[in-house]
């Protein structure tokens, strides 16, 4: 399957991807923002609209709406209570948003299934480059600021009483969620980006007991996922995004019963 | 040493304290009592610096103060080993002699707290006594000489209070840790603390532990 130049770029994307989604993921579900990281992949649907609409790249238009608003949900509301539903509000907002700028534009039908479901053909050598250095320029991030944002995400109420920069912390950790999104809607597609965005760390918290151990399960799981998706999709002919899921899904639930096992022994 | 001097906080137009002038000591285990909202929390906020005074001063003698917090949001789902949870309070160093002396702190905490065995469980899966000391584990691991605990006893069986509160008294007596304890309980105040400031008429005075009574917890009318 390497003979084909499109799938050695959707190869090295999506392992890019997988480790972004993989390590951003442990801080999502410690951080409870599954939630948000569904709304921003939504309103990273409407930002890539309002790209091909504009006429400037998707990817960019994406960044654009998703930092924007991740910031915007981030001061807005630091109770979770709001935030749910000032989330829920952005989110009906930018769905609209999202099918009117692709109504405006002369751009086919098919460019939003891709934008929405994934693709694992027509991404460029160029495009490719442009995800590796996000990837690289999140993941940076994550090493520069893993000791206090670790701590802020295990343990807000403890690292505020430490006297951490909680709010930096948060604004930082929105900024590099929305890049991620941002990256991983590329391949799986802006509706589907939470599931990397969550799934696998979500896995690896009902496994191990450790955020370095919770990181590598959860960064192992979304490779396999998209490695085994890309094979089964290039084999198959189905999309990407089903094979996925669904062993995304599987190990989700396989993790979960490996929990109430070891409670019960 | 921790001195507060004419200490005021308002809330917009709302004053929740004024004119609050006590002294703590080295050594000293305090409780600090009085109904809900009187403010008892604000002023410890204030003292650790999350808070700002309206006015007023607060000299301490550059001391490390560890606070452990009312609420914390852990759940059965809670990842977290009790070791790896005591363990965010650390600082993140790549230095192989530092690594080996956070380790050797690490164990020695867990050992005073009395966690060695349990500390590869889920904080998630733990009794509500266990959590509460891995709390005070975590404070503890800045080698604080003050320790302030806000509510720490509240939800839980008298049994589990008393061993929680000797162990306080442990490190009260054995490393002359300071210990401010923001309490509703008077049984716990008479029992363990040595001195008490209750929260009255928006101001606080010094008062006898025995004397602390069911009464000074309730509303003021």
């Amino acid at each position: 399957m390497f003979g084909y130049e499109f799938m050695r770029e959707a190869f090295i994307a999506s392992t890019f991807i997988a480790i972004t989604a993989g390590l951003v993921g442990v801080f999502v579900v410690s951080r409870n923002m599954s939630f948000l990281s569904h709304t921003l992949s939504e309103i990273g649907f409407a930002g890539a609209s309002f790209g091909i609409l504009i006429g400037i790249s998707p990817l960019v238009g994406m960044i654009l709406f998703t930092l924007i608003s991740s910031i915007a949900v981030g001061s807005l509301s630091t109770e979770s209570s709001r935030r749910e539903a000032s989330i829920s509000a952005i989110s009906s907002l930018f769905i609209g948003l999202g099918i009117l700028f692709l109504s405006l534009s002369s751009e086919s039908s098919s460019y939003a299934t891709n934008i929405l479901f994934g693709s694992i053909v027509g991404i460029s050598a160029k495009e490719v480059h442009q995800l590796m250095i996000l990837a690289i320029f999140v993941i940076l991030i994550f090493i520069i600021f893993y000791k206090p944002l670790s701590f802020d995400s295990f343990d807000h109420i403890g690292a505020q009483a430490a006297g951490l920069k909680t709010r930096l912390l948060s604004i930082t950790f929105l900024v590099t969620l929305a890049l991620s999104v941002s990256i991983g809607a590329q391949i799986v597609g802006s509706l589907l980006v939470f599931v990397l965005l969550t799934l696998p760390a979500a896995t690896a918290k009902y496994i191990v007991h450790s955020v370095p151990k919770m990181i590598i399960v959860s960064v192992g799981l979304s490779l396999i996922g998209v490695w085994l998706g890309l094979y089964l999709a290039f084999i198959t002919n189905w999309p990407v995004t089903f094979f996925i899921s669904t062993f995304e899904v599987i190990a989700y639930f396989l993790g979960l019963s490996y929990k109430n096992w070891r409670l019960n022994h | 040493m921790i001195k507060v001097e004419n200490l005021s906080k308002r809330f917009g137009n709302q004053l929740v304290f004024e004119n609050l002038n006590f002294q703590i000591n080295d050594g000293d285990f305090i409780s600090l009592v009085g109904p809900n909202g009187s403010g008892k929390t604000t002023l410890v906020k204030i003292i650790i610096g999350l808070e700002k005074s309206s006015s007023g001063t607060i000299k301490t003698s550059g001391q490390t103060i560890g606070y452990v917090p009312q609420f914390r949001n852990i759940d059965s789902d809670y990842p977290l080993s009790i070791e790896q949870f005591i363990r965010l309070n650390l600082k993140i160093t790549l230095n192989p002699e530092k690594r080996r002396q956070n380790n050797d702190l690490i164990n020695t905490i867990l050992q005073r707290t009395g966690l060695t065995e349990i500390k590869d469980r889920p904080l998630g899966l733990v009794s509500g006594g266990e959590k509460q000391k891995a709390y005070l584990a975590q404070a503890l691991l800045n080698d604080p000489k003050t320790l302030i605990l806000d509510e720490s006893t509240a939800s839980l069986d008298v049994e589990v209070k008393n061993q929680l509160m000797d162990l306080v008294q442990e490190l009260n007596h054995k490393y002359q840790l300071t210990v401010i304890f923001i309490t509703h309980d008077y049984d716990l105040t008479k029992k363990y603390t040595k001195r008490a400031l209750l929260f009255k008429n928006k101001t606080i005075e010094p008062i006898d532990v025995q004397k602390v009574s069911k009464d000074m917890f309730e509303m003021e009318g």
